[in-house]
């Protein structure tokens, strides 16, 4: 698994929860409490290790840690960075949503070792689509749902988002777009600020 | 199935050209500019239709071209081409090509901003709906981005690395317990001063009395006294002066060029004499003092590292037999002819 991944858990949980409970889940989990470094790849069981010593030591289901990440990929991120790139995707949530199978290929041209979960879209008509997700993080549609959640929300878009369970190493979620135009969006420019 | 014709010539509705198309212009059969795209007029705000061609761009290859003729004869070909706007003209990279079958119905010339789409983007605060849909513009700003991003990331990896490399590094050339140079340190740079041929001065320095100290007050007592040392010897040296504790109460003090017999002997002495202050620890008085050898490079023919040690140690151990607390020269170090008057005190 890229740092870069678990260099975002680690953020998370110290951004979100403080340094001192970060050290605590380094320390359960056995990584230095520098952590990781983005560029650098890790064994795939350690960052299921930092998630199982976050929830344990946070008291919370492994589930609801990881979609509150996503969350915080795209709304809490202080550089922002996540956000601004997948706003790139679409210039609403709809369009947002039907370039999401690109996303593992937009992740690749950038950092080649990146592993984004590969993901397939059905539109089942009316606003509704099935999402299908398969990782080698388990779980990892949790994530996938805290980003759409945080997206949706970026763009302005009410959507009703449920979590379908794992079937033959593949999680499904339903995604219900309620209503599109809602909310303002968040403004985006193409071109950097600054 | 359907077979595509030379020749054929489909009429297609302005706005679905525009849609395909929105940075064209449009050229008449006189080569003035007779529409455009509706992304090309967000960089001409003052407008340009009736404007000719070749007074609104220059195109810059192939190069030569000046007339309506010449671009005609070049329909198809790849173009680069400068709309001229004052101090800030913009690229872009076009193919013109005939209207209907020949240059007389006018022209069309579509343009892409090529590797300067970043910069037009900024510029002119353009938007995805603002490139034709089947542009990789938006891809390429995406691109930018993520790939500024991942430099910065990187240099930021660069950076750490750096910096847990110079704390290592000093780490490794450092006395944990007074922050002096240890051996290591000490050995490179009495290494780096003979093979650079500098001069320099060597002096071993041996504090008395101190295995007393650890005995009655106790190791901790020990350290504080090795500490306030490394205190004096700091304060008695200069920056470029490397200092080294070698062993547990040994002191090794490297002055480049000074080589002055006289003033090492005065620097010795003020070392001395602050060593030699009563140091207070945990209430209690400790007392140490220090004997000392010196010698200098410019008194060999060839310095050679283990034979100036070899005579500091020498030197040093005279001082201890001599009573301890004093700094002794070795006889080999002759002082410059200048200071007659230090040879008569040496073998005083």
């Amino acid at each position: 698994m890229l740092g870069l991944i678990n260099r975002s858990f680690q953020f998370f949980l110290r951004d979100t929860y403080g340094a001192s409970l970060w050290d605590a889940v380094a320390r359960q989990a056995g990584v230095t409490p520098a952590g990781f470094e983005s560029m650098l790849t890790y064994d795939d069981a350690v960052i299921d290790r930092v998630i199982d010593a976050a929830a344990s030591l946070l008291r919370r289901p492994r589930e609801s840690l990881m979609e509150d990440m996503g969350t915080y990929l795209v709304s809490h991120e202080p550089l922002g960075t996540v956000r601004r790139l997948l706003r790139f995707s679409g210039g609403n949530f709809p369009e947002f949503l039907n370039s999401i199978e690109e996303l593992p290929e937009r992740g690749r041209l950038v950092l080649p070792d990146l592993d984004l979960p590969y993901l397939d879209l059905s539109d089942l008509g009316g606003g509704h689509f099935r999402l299908r997700s398969v990782s080698r993080l388990a779980g990892a549609a949790h994530v996938v749902m805290g980003v759409l959640r945080a997206m949706a929300d970026d763009y302005g878009a009410l959507v009703l988002l449920e979590y379908h369970g794992v079937e033959a190493g593949t999680e499904v979620i339903s995604i219900q777009i309620a209503d599109q135009s809602l909310y303002d969006a968040r403004p985006f420019s193409l071109g950097m600020v600054g | 199935m359907e077979v595509q014709q030379a020749g054929q010539v489909l009429s297609v509705p302005r706005e679905a050209f525009d849609r395909l198309m929105p940075l064209h212009v449009l050229l008449d059969a006189r080569g003035r500019i007779a529409g455009y795209g509706a992304t090309f007029a967000k960089l001409v705000p003052e407008g340009l239709i009736g404007t000719p061609m070749f007074e609104a761009f220059e195109v810059r290859r192939p190069s030569g071209l000046c007339s309506t003729a010449d671009l005609a004869a070049r329909a198809g070909e790849r173009l680069r081409l400068v709309l001229k706007r004052g101090d800030r003209p913009v690229s872009f990279r076009g193919i013109v090509m005939p209207l209907a079958s020949g240059a007389g119905q006018g022209m069309i010339l579509n343009l892409s901003f090529g590797i300067g789409v970043v910069d037009a983007v900024r510029s002119y605060a353009l938007t995805d709906g603002d490139f034709a849909a089947t542009d990789l513009a938006v891809e390429m700003m995406y691109l930018v981005e993520a790939k500024t991003t991942a430099m910065e990331t990187l240099k930021g990896f660069a950076l750490r690395l750096q910096g847990d490399k110079q704390t290592a590094e000093t780490q490794a050339m450092t006395d944990t317990l007074t922050g002096l140079s240890n051996r290591r340190a000490l050995a490179q740079a009495l290494e780096r001063m003979t093979r650079s041929g500098q001069a320099f001065g060597l002096m071993h320095i041996d504090l008395d009395y101190f295995k007393a100290v650890n005995d009655t007050f106790g190791h901790a007592a020990g350290d504080h006294v090795l500490r306030r040392v490394a205190d004096v010897l700091h304060l008695e040296t200069r920056a470029e002066d490397v200092v080294a504790r070698v062993g547990g109460d040994e002191f090794v003090a490297v002055f480049p060029d000074r080589t002055e017999v006289a003033h090492l002997e005065v620097i010795a002495r003020r070392m001395i004499d602050s060593m030699s202050l009563p140091i207070e620890f945990d209430g209690k008085i400790c007392r140490v003092s220090a004997s000392i050898g010196i010698t200098t490079s410019d008194s060999y023919p060839e310095p050679e590292i283990g034979r100036m040690q070899h005579d500091a140690d020498a030197a040093l151990y005279a001082s201890k037999r001599a009573g301890r607390g004093q700094a002794r020269v070795h006889q080999d170090a002759k002082p410059a002819p200048s200071y007659p008057s230090q040879t008569d005190r040496r073998r005083a």
